[in-house]
């Protein structure tokens, strides 16, 4: 099992005994949305290093289920399992579930994100709220109730997939924007909190990926788009999920707080 | 969780638990003020949680506000154990 898929794919590699002994902690990971994109990379890179995995999904049933199967083929252990994680009691429906299938969450990967754009003036109440609650305050959430298990297990992994556009600006998504840029913060803050006690929680700030969250834009934006990309290219899933595979991984025991942008040169 | 637990169990388990965070088992007496013993509000939130897993007993925040040495947690706990 190589180290970070420098060549940019990491592939449903079968779970050798070496990985699953290199991993020896009772527990482990939930990744929220991992019914599709970056999330289902996730959830296959983790299962790759030994995790048993938590994938979780709100409605794509089906993305789900194909996710774990494919984990579950490839050797690993995942469960598809269903919480809108925007509602007060997801960690509940989520977190007991995985202690009783596979041990304590001791991995989490806070990935579930939506948008709602529109230009501030014209951007109302529920699109606000509802992007705030998925992709900041279902995180705070999760990783309240996670961090009691971790704490005590002296270990813990915690990554939230922000974004490039929660440190840099762009028209039409204040909401997006503020939750990202509330998830960089609320990365740092947890970090510093825990990390005398082995739990790292880190951030990574994806740029333009190529996921449904990023497929409906109209063709003359994306050549704009790719002007403003020194790598003139969109990123894959497998190339966040390869950073996050790290930030999970034992050697990254002395990375907490940081935010790791993965955005072929855009912000630099 | 045992039916009764007596309040000796409960002084052993708090300082178990406050040697487990790297206090020198000496300096932990029923006397010992968490300032003193340089416990902090994460040990303490580890602590909280320990009494909760352990005796069922739920310790809110103006509980924890009030804790001063190692003998209030015992206090604490025993009460409502």
């Amino acid at each position: 099992m190589g180290g970070c898929g420098v060549s940019g794919a990491v592939d449903t590699a079968t779970v050798t005994a070496a990985a699953t002994a290199a991993r020896t902690r009772e527990g482990c990971a939930l990744v929220t949305g991992a019914s599709r994109g970056i999330g289902a990379a996730v959830a296959r890179a983790l299962a790759a290093d030994g995790w048993p995995v938590g994938v979780n999904y709100r409605s794509d049933v089906d993305g789900a289920e194909a996710v774990a199967a494919e984990i579950r083929g490839a050797g690993g252990d995942a469960l598809a399992i269903r919480a809108d994680v925007s509602e007060p009691g997801a960690a509940d429906a989520l977190l007991p579930r995985l202690a009783d299938e596979f041990g304590p969450t001791l991995v989490l990967v806070n990935n579930a994100g939506l948008t709602a754009d529109n230009l501030s003036m014209r951007l109302g109440d529920d699109e606000w709220d509802r992007v705030l609650e998925t992709n900041l305050t279902a995180a705070f959430r999760i990783t309240r109730q996670a961090l009691g298990s971790m704490m005590r297990a002296r270990f813990g992994r915690i990554v939230n997939v922000a974004s490039v556009v929660g440190v840099r600006a762009n028209p039409g998504q204040a909401n997006y924007a503020a939750s990202k840029a509330g998830l960089i913060a609320l990365t740092k803050t947890v970090a510093v909190e825990v990390a005398r006690r082995g739990v790292t929680v880190n951030a990574v700030a994806p740029g333009f990926i190529d996921t449904e969250l990023t497929s409906d834009l109209p063709k003359g934006a994306d050549d704009a788009l790719l002007d403003a990309i020194p790598a003139r290219r969109t990123g894959t899933p497998e190339e966040v999920a390869a950073c996050i595979r790290f930030l999970v991984s034992d050697q990254a025991s002395y990375v907490t707080g940081s935010i790791l942008t993965v955005d072929g040169g855009m912000t630099a | 969780m045992p039916e009764t637990v007596t309040k000796e169990q409960i002084q052993t388990r708090v300082i178990d638990a406050l040697v487990e965070f790297g206090e020198e088992r000496e300096d932990v007496s029923l006397e010992a003020k968490f300032e003193d013993l340089d416990v902090d509000s994460l040990d303490l939130v580890e602590l909280a949680q320990i009494v909760e897993d352990e005796y069922g007993v739920e310790l809110s925040d103006s509980d924890m506000d009030k804790l001063e040495t190692v003998g209030d947690v015992v206090d604490l706990i025993a009460g409502r154990a």
